[in-house]
């Protein structure tokens, strides 16, 4: 090729028109190349540039190999959901690369290795070519370093193209290279390069999409929604924690293991106030959490959809014999073999009617990292005031991607440690007491710990009686489970309540929950925008749900329900417990392609509903 | 035994005690609703007399089990303990859980041949290979009792169930296992064994790590009849004793006339010491090699030896390996479990 820079004319951008901090640019490459400190860096250069910015990593199941993809998107308003097309592509991966340009529209961009040789394959896109072997050769003398700082190149190729400060990309690189000087002399020359070839090669043309500094970001954190949960669990007070390894939950425990080691080391003795087990499956993972939380501990595991199957018997095992337990469950497709790095929100009806027989569970559905570090506290909270297994109902879009948030907030409430009887307590209830009597109204019993000097009690499944003794009788049965069903509507007016945006004279009604809330707040402004429809938003913050649902379904005619699976499992689980007469108004939003949601999904949905 | 004739401080009252001034009966739990003759019966009575006359206070003890006519017998001895039947075969988990939270406590678990070798056989080598101290139980009848006589992996091989089934594959056997994968105290003995099974249990009490004892109880009702290695008759018959099995306490202190040579002696954990006469001159209940031999050999003779089979006491438990504080987990006060501000603040500046 003559020139690097392929003439095909933008269909759209003209040279006079820019598209500013309003864009998404995909980065392909292959699995296990090192392209993630590459895609870290141009994110948070963004992100310190003051522009709202996300970044989705589309990975495959796969150590090494396979393709994947990174799409960092910037938004000066803000949205920061996935966006469904890709404005700037990235081609680094041979195998994609042809599909990947195919797939653009007209006028989008595209950087790409030069023996690709992708400006042949359509005119009406923008084309950068550049010689990533050439350039790395040069800046890295060792061979076998080159395949990972070859993706610094495109970097510094893009500080240019996109006038993303190449001084905010060194300070970005140093945030994760800092402390390895080898390292960071190595990138940063690597990134400079990049720069310095787009600089030459590419100075005479306008670029169609731009970053310009704001200051949307400041005071703000970047950080992943498993990281978040495992300062959450760290502050919440957890002691035991007991895991079995799976893509998308793993980080959480792991995350949480490097906080513990670092934060929650007795001062005095240097020992530590926790203990954390890797457990032969989920199984026996949460098997130890019941054990710990039944002995008095703050206890929880974190798992996906098939360690939730695995779990299923003992999660009736604690609903019966009312154990708290928490359980993170970042959700992704099912089943085990098969798709394991892609999100949904597939378990949330498995998950409320977990295990056998009658039982209910509260979830709770957080949406944002600031949720996911918060609701860590309340799930522990609940799980010990209700005596029952609590899930937070995460999955890998929030759990594993970086998300911009405010800073958390150190949690001022007490833990609540729930109804524990003490000595003092027995002595007050003398000889009203029993495990599993209904003193208060409530529906919760009041729970005695061993080594506390309390009375003991034989704990069972549901073959016991209000004074925890065996028994096979019909109405101690029907008992026990009437009393459990009012500790459930207890537990309506105890967890996160709903977030409700009523708009006035709005007829239509949008229910949402967990990360298919920021395509959902997008969306509501496109309906506004494009199709001139105003929507009522109430996001869902926890099952079961409390009156405020019935409520809002009432004061609207339509009401969609969106969220990332094919059946429509949340509209199901609504359609249970609300009013029957309400049913009718409920309609449905379903995105289950394996992708983070998107707004101009759910808004093509919505029109198309509405025009029926 | 000679241990149960001298108690340090003679109890004023007129009803015998313990060293803890508590009446055997103090250690009883509810009626049992097992079949009458039935080996677990026997093993409950044992672990009532264990505690006993080893003075276990009952308020630090958590007793615990899976599913099956077995894993029903914690509920019969020790009421002052808090107790849990928790899901079939998956005890083990339940107990390494109990015991994160309150590593103060003593824990004893019960299961069953079914519960242990067959939906819980993985449990149970991961609980072996934790040396979790927890004094684990196996009542072995070598049947499914509660679900009505199916066999278990310790049937016999050949045997035929009262339906006409013959059980064509080998038994597991849970000893050789457990010494495999790592138990510090491994035991076999028989339900109607009053005086062995009282002193392993005794040992087992003084021991710190996992016990894993596999106690022959036949079950009357589907597994007593003639050619079950687990029937009353047969083990009567076939079992090789190791040798007499003697426990003396640490608060018992007693020497105990044995001829150097014929007996080894272990000291334990917490001071005891345990004497086991020996049946061959070359047999080392500390050496795992002469273990596993001993099992192996015995089994093809088509008998089983009974009594201490293998012993540990200085491995480190999994309890110690994690650096625990000392005080329990589960009563840690806030202060300890919800770091400072700072530490909010410093998590935060670094994701800025
Ligand atoms: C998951 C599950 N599967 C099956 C059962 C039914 N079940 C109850 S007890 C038992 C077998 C118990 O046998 P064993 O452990 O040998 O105890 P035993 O009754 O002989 O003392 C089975 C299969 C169950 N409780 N749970
Ligand atoms: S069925 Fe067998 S194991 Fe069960 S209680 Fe009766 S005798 Fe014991």
């Amino acid at each position: 090729m003559s020139s690097p820079l392929a003439t095909a004319a933008p269909a759209e951008s003209s040279s006079s028109q820019h598209v500013v901090n309003d864009f998404s640019i995909s980065v392909a490459t292959v699995n296990g190349s090192g392209s993630q400190t590459a895609n870290l860096v141009l994110l948070r250069a963004i992100f310190q540039m003051g522009v709202p910015v996300s970044g989705k990593n589309m990975f495959p199941s796969n150590i090494a190999g396979l393709p994947t993809w990174y799409t960092i998107r910037a938004n000066a308003k803000g949205y920061i959901a996935r966006k469904k097309e890709i404005d700037f592509l990235v081609a680094m991966n041979a195998e994609t690369a042809r599909e990947d340009v195919l797939s653009l529209d007209p006028g989008r961009a595209v950087l790409y290795d030069v023996p690709l040789k992708l400006n042949e394959l359509r005119d009406d896109l923008m084309f950068y070519s550049v010689p990533f072997d050439k350039i790395v050769a040069e800046v890295c003398p060792d061979a076998k370093l080159r395949r990972l700082v070859k993706n610094m190149i495109y970097d510094g190729v893009l500080s240019h193209l996109l006038s993303v400060d190449l001084g905010e990309m060194v300070e970005a690189l140093s945030k994760t290279l800092g402390k390895k000087p080898k390292a960071m002399a190595l990138n940063q020359a690597a990134l400079e390069a990049g720069a310095k070839y787009a600089q030459e090669h590419f100075a005479v043309i306008q670029h169609p999409y731009r970053i310009q500094r704001m200051n949307k970001t400041g005071g703000l954190i970047l950080v992943d929604g498993n990281a978040a949960a495992a300062m959450g669990c760290m502050f919440a007070g957890c002691t035991v924690v007991a895991w079995y390894p799976i893509t998308p939950s793993s980080s959480l425990p792991e995350s949480f293991i490097s906080y513990m080691r670092k934060y929650r080391m007795d001062k005095d003795t240097g020992k530590a106030t926790f203990a954390i087990v890797q457990a032969e499956d989920e199984i026996a993972a949460i098997g130890m959490v019941i054990g710990a939380s039944w002995a008095g501990a703050r206890a929880m595991t974190s798992t996906s959809g098939p360690g939730i199957s695995l779990m299923s018997e003992f999660a009736g095992l604690a609903y019966y014999a009312e154990v708290p337990a928490v359980v993170f469950d970042i959700q992704r497709v099912g089943p085990s073999t098969g798709l394991p790095t892609r999100t949904a929100q597939g378990d949330i009806l498995s998950t409320a009617v977990h295990s056998h027989g009658d039982t209910k569970h509260v979830l709770l559905l957080p949406a944002s990292m600031g949720e996911c570090f918060d609701m860590a506290g309340d799930a522990f909270d609940l799980s010990e005031r209700l005596q029952t297994i609590v899930y937070v109902m995460s999955d890998l879009d929030l759990g594993m991607n970086t998300w911009m948030s405010e800073p958390f907030t150190y949690p001022t409430k007490p833990l609540d440690r729930g109804k524990v009887l003490d000595e003092a307590k027995v002595r007050e209830l003398g000889a009203s007491w029993g495990r599993y009597k209904d003193l208060d109204g409530d529906g919760i019993p009041w729970r005695t710990l061993p080594d506390t000097g309390t009375p003991s009690y034989f704990t069972r499944g549901s073959g016991h009686n209000a004074m925890a003794q065996y028994s096979e009788r019909a109405d101690d049965y029907t008992n026990n489970l009437d009393r459990l069903s009012k500790k459930f509507d207890t537990a309506a007016g105890l967890v996160p309540q709903p977030v409700i945006d009523d708009v006035k004279g709005a007829k239509v009604g949008i229910i949402a929950y967990g990360s298919s809330h920021w395509a959902v707040i997008e969306s509501r402004d496109l309906l506004k925008d494009e199709a001139s429809l105003d929507t009522s938003y109430l996001r869902l913050r926890a099952y079961p749900f409390p009156e405020s649902v019935d409520a809002f379904i009432r004061r609207h005619d339509r009401v969609y329900v969106v969220e990332q699976n094919r059946d429509a499992q949340m509209l199901s689980l609504l359609r249970i417990d609300i009013d029957p007469a309400l049913q009718t108004r409920l309609r449905s939003v379903l995105h289950y392609s394996g992708l983070p949601i998107d707004a101009r999904s759910v808004t093509q949905s919505i029109v198309a509903q509405e025009k029926q | 035994m000679s241990t149960e004739t001298s108690t340090p401080t003679p109890a004023p009252q007129a009803k015998k005690t313990n060293r803890l001034g508590l009446e055997l009966a103090s250690y009883r739990g509810s009626k049992t609703t097992l079949c009458a003759g039935c080996g677990h019966n026997a093993i409950t009575e044992r672990i009532i007399d264990a505690c006993y006359e080893m003075g276990v206070d009952a308020k630090k003890v958590i007793k615990l089990s899976g599913i099956g006519c077995s894993s029903k017998s914690p509920a019969y001895f020790l009421n002052q303990s808090h107790g849990f039947n928790s899901v079939h075969g998956r005890m083990p988990s339940v107990a390494t859980g109990a015991m994160l939270a309150n590593h103060t406590m003593a824990a004893i678990g019960v299961s069953g041949d079914g519960d242990t070798g067959a939906i819980g056989i993985g449990q149970f080598v991961h609980l072996m290979r934790r040396n979790l101290p927890l004094i684990y139980i196996i009542e072995d009848n070598g049947c499914y009792g509660l679900t009505k006589g199916q066999f278990s992996p310790t049937a016999d091989l050949g045997t035929k169930a009262k339906n006409g089934v013959v059980n064509d594959l080998p038994p597991i056997d849970t000893c050789a296992l457990a010494i495999e994968l790592g138990a510090t105290f491994v035991a076999r003995s028989f339900s109607g064994d009053k005086k062995q099974l009282l002193s392993i249990l005794k040992a087992a009490i003084a021991h710190r790590g996992t016990c894993m004892i596999d106690v022959i109880s036949p079950c009357v009702t589907f597994n007593d009849h003639e050619g079950s290695t687990k029937s009353y008759a047969y083990v009567k018959e076939h079992d090789e004793a190791l040798g007499e099995v003697t426990f003396v306490p640490f608060f018992e202190d007693i020497s105990v006339d044995y001829e150097p040579g014929s007996t080894t002696e272990v000291t334990m954990h917490d001071g005891s010491h345990l004497f086991l006469k020996k049946i061959s001159e070359h047999y080392d209940p500390t050496d795992k090699l002469a273990a596993n031999r001993l099992l192996h050999e015995t089994s093809l003779r088509g008998e089983f030896p009974t009594g201490v089979i293998y012993i540990e006491p200085d491995k480190d438990d999994f309890l110690t390996s994690l650096n625990m504080v000392e005080q329990p987990l589960a009563f840690l006060p806030q202060s300890m479990t919800r770091p400072a501000p700072s530490v909010l603040e410093e998590l935060m500046a670094g994701l800025k």
